[in-house]
């Protein structure tokens, strides 16, 4: 099975804390980086997608790259959590007919610049009355009120999250790419780092915040024989979206323990692929905190309702587990793109060249509980 | 004493923070097949309706879910205690809670509404049901 799109091409800028040039040129540099990793120039590109939160303008971003003609012109809403529905528009556009290549892109200086993880006092966004006034100003605290129900439920402690964080850190040490290249973490160095909302996350529990570009470059599988590099299938991908959800939340559900955006999402990417959870050789998922990757390895499919502590400790998630998780450290060691360079990440172990590349990758499944894919070689 | 972030109200909250201001915890009540919606939205997702009541709930319920929130980097001295409440009639809400140490806060407390004015701003907090103060 497959949608006839592939990720032909990939890019990126070094990931820091500081560029020292503008969000424009990191986009440019990541842009150029993933045409020219497809084998392909700018004039070859007639379609763009970015997140709507994104700052670059696509016609000053034509002016920088030099393409001659745009075609096609999208943008997602939402965050990381959303990330993947870019390459969702990308690759229904080259499908029908609306473009021949579209080049995907998202690039900040989000340590730097505006730090997502800092309140920012200065606007109350529509729809957020109900929340900002009792301080809930920052994602870890809108995330944790619902991972807090999690832990009750199951009898989950911060410590079992910080088993999660060592497996980041770990993939993160051997990747040249990570931030935190080289420095790996222990499960004291976890329970020591401070509090950021308790009981639920430390430190040490957070991604990054960084500053950085990342591009793909999405086109029709019939092209796939004239690329320099292997192409990534996108064998499935999908939106999983809930009535009475929020931008990052949706605490109205019957029970806060469980994730059933994700259960939706699973359920559409394994029926449109024609496979199921075990078929999956590796997983990259989208982890603003580390307790996300637990409720998405219980409603992927991975492990059962509660289980996802035992499944980490026993080892199952790490490069020589069942389904290998964020082999490249994550957003946790890698780096915060927000998210989008968790696909990157998933078309290098299709391509089998990855830092921590995995034997006998078929399918990696890349998702953020409310968007994702399945990548086959 | 935290920095409270003010509400900025529109049309379909409006009534929700004037009924903050007279200390009444009001909540949507479809006109049409009498659904509660917390946070409000303009139509009701269940008929359709348009037209809808303000209708006061007792205040009383339950901790769903809770954290400490502290602000993430700079030093705060008082950090707030931000619940979920499973209210009686149904719809959670989000609020603090007030009068008890963090280190007392239980998933499913009984918790009971009170109006306090914070950093100047009129909110709807939640106290434990029992009398501890």
């Amino acid at each position: 099975m497959s949608t006839g799109a592939i990720i032909a091409g990939i890019g990126q800028t070094e990931f820091s804390k500081a560029s020292g040039r503008s969000e424009l040129q990191l986009a440019a540099e990541a842009g150029l980086a993933a045409i020219e990793d497809a084998g392909m120039t700018p004039a070859d590109i007639d379609g763009m997608v970015t997140f709507t939160l994104d700052s670059n303008d696509e016609l000053l971003l034509m002016r920088c790259l030099g393409i001659p003609e745009l075609r096609y012109w999208s943008r997602t809403p939402h965050g990381g959590a959303g990330a993947h529905t870019t390459v969702q528009h990308a690759s229904l556009a080259v499908r029908g007919g609306a473009a021949k290549a579209v080049l995907v892109y998202r690039a900040f200086n989000e340590r730097s610049g505006r730090r997502f993880g800092q309140p920012n006092q200065r606007v109350t966004p529509r729809g957020w009355n109900a929340y900002l006034p009792f301080g809930l100003d920052t994602p870890a605290k809108t995330y944790s009120l619902e991972f807090q129900r999690y832990m009750h439920r199951y009898g989950v402690t911060n410590e079992d999250f910080g088993r999660y964080a060592i497996v980041a850190r770990r993939n993160a040490a051997t990747n040249p790419r990570a931030w935190f290249y080289g420095q790996p973490i222990t499960i004291d160095d976890h329970q020591s780092s401070r509090w950021v909302v308790e009981p639920v996350l430390r430190k040490l529990d957070c991604c990054q915040e960084s500053d950085g570009g990342v591009a793909m470059v999405v086109t029709a599988a019939e092209r796939a024989p004239d690329l320099p590099n292997p192409a990534a299938h996108i064998a499935a991908i999908a939106d999983g979206h809930l009535v009475n959800g929020s931008v990052m939340f949706n605490y109205y559900h019957d029970d806060l323990a469980v994730f059933p955006e994700a259960e939706f999402l699973g359920r559409q990417l394994y029926a449109a692929a024609g496979i199921g959870p075990t078929d999956i050789d590796a997983a990259m998922l989208y982890e603003n905190f580390s307790p996300i990757v637990f409720m998405q390895l219980e409603a992927l499919g991975f492990c059962g309702p509660g289980e996802a502590r035992d499944f980490i400790v026993d080892g199952h998630i790490d490069l020589e587990g069942s389904l290998p998780v964020n082999t490249h450290g994550g957003l946790l060691g890698e780096a915060y793109i927000h998210g989008l360079n968790n696909i990157l990440e998933g078309v290098r172990q299709i391509r089998g060249m990855a830092a921590n590349q995995l034997p006998n990758v078929d399918h990696v499944l890349v998702a953020g509980g409310r968007s994702g894919m399945i990548l086959e070689r | 004493m935290p920095q409270v972030i003010p509400p900025v109200p529109d049309r379909t909250d409006e009534f929700f923070w004037n009924g903050v201001a007279r200390h009444r915890l009001l909540v949507q009540q479809c006109a049409s097949c009498g659904l509660l919606r917390l946070p409000p939205v303009p139509m009701c997702g269940s008929c359709h309706a348009t037209e809808w009541n303000e209708h006061e709930v007792s205040g009383t319920g339950t901790i769903y879910t809770w954290i400490l929130s502290h602000h993430p980097s700079e030093p705060d001295a008082s950090p707030r205690i931000v619940v979920l409440v499973q209210l009686a009639e149904g719809p959670r809400i989000v609020s603090n809670l007030v009068d008890v140490e963090p280190a007392e806060v239980r998933n499913e407390m009984a918790v009971t509404v009170c109006f306090r004015e914070i950093d100047g701003v009129m909110l709807p907090l939640f106290q434990p049901a029992e009398d501890r103060r």
